[in-house]
């Protein structure tokens, strides 16, 4: 096991430890922090895939941002550990849940039938064969050749944004306007209930 | 990278999705379950990105740059609707939030 294994199997049990933790724990500022404790480790995940960039917006944008506005809120309403007890489990939730995860081990078992070994790319030509050489999809990456597809992974930025800027364009566009949406939103949910209802 | 494959992260992927389900199935406060959402979208995020990579495709990572967008705007205006139904209701409970049941 060399030093990448061991970095992933820490990261991993970082981001899923942090989540567990953040479902069980009793007091809502704790489970923030164990949430940002698992987002941080997602983010380190991402730094092993080589997606420098989503690594840092990650870390900018949910572990700044985002939790910050949920302790914000968290600090507002001054909601104290009551009711951290989880709910009765109701006959219909129990079933949900069954079925997902019961259709969660199926597809589980279904990608990893004898795959979890690493791949000798030895098929394929991949140049790249060197520098990954567990990392690679044959399948994939057979069908994005086929496809013609000219956004090829790539840790740099400047591929990242020049993809955003030229192939999603318009999803880009949608995604500024969806922001201005939400931003509009707020602003006239807060300002109904205090203004109209008298507090 | 020398063992890890990306059946690893897929596999990590799932369990984070799991976990963030369970947190939205059993708890009661709703800021929990929002929170419990985003860990939701954080696995998928993680197999959207092991998936790119692994299929040498871009694609992949700018689709998690539009989740994170959308879960953004997702979180303000949920913890916005949050605070207008606390003041309204006085709690953050799900079990409270009961009008339509009885």
């Amino acid at each position: 096991m060399s030093g990448p294994d061991l970095l992933f199997y820490f990261f991993a049990t970082l981001s899923l430890g942090g989540g567990l933790l953040m479902v069980f724990s009793r007091h809502p500022v704790s489970a923030a922090l164990f949430m940002i404790v698992s987002l941080v480790g997602v983010a380190s995940l991402f730094v092993l895939l080589d997606a420098f960039f989503l690594a840092i917006l990650q870390v900018l944008v949910y572990a700044g941002a985002v939790m910050v506005l949920f302790l914000f809120i968290i600090m507002l309403l001054d909601v104290g550990p009551g009711g951290a007890k989880a709910s009765r489990l109701k006959f219909l939730s129990g079933l949900a849940g069954l079925i997902s995860v019961g259709l969660l081990v199926v597809l589980l078992l279904d990608l990893s039938l004898g795959a979890m070994e690493p791949s000798d790319c030895s098929a394929d030509g991949c140049s790249d064969c060197s520098e990954t050489s567990a990392f690679a999809w044959p399948e994939i990456r057979e069908e994005t050749a086929a496809n013609g597809n000219s956004l090829v992974f790539s840790p740099s930025v400047k591929a990242f944004g020049f993809g955003l800027l030229a192939k999603y364009m318009l999803p880009l566009q949608v995604a500024g306007f969806l922001l201005l949406a939400a931003m509009v939103g707020v602003i006239i949910l807060s300002r109904k209930s205090t203004g109209e209802e008298g507090g | 990278m020398s063992s890890i494959t990306p059946h690893h992260f897929l596999i990590l992927a799932f369990l984070l999705f799991g976990v963030g389900f369970l947190g939205v199935v059993i708890r009661r406060n709703v800021l929990l379950v929002l929170m419990s959402l985003e860990l939701m979208l954080n696995g998928i995020n993680v197999a959207l990105v092991a998936f790119s990579r692994a299929g040498a495709n871009l694609d992949g990572s700018i689709f998690v740059f539009f989740i994170m967008t959308v879960a953004a705007a997702e979180v303000s205006v949920g913890l916005a609707l949050l605070v207008a139904l606390y003041k309204k209701r006085k709690s953050i409970f799900t079990e409270d939030m009961n009008l339509l049941g009885n």
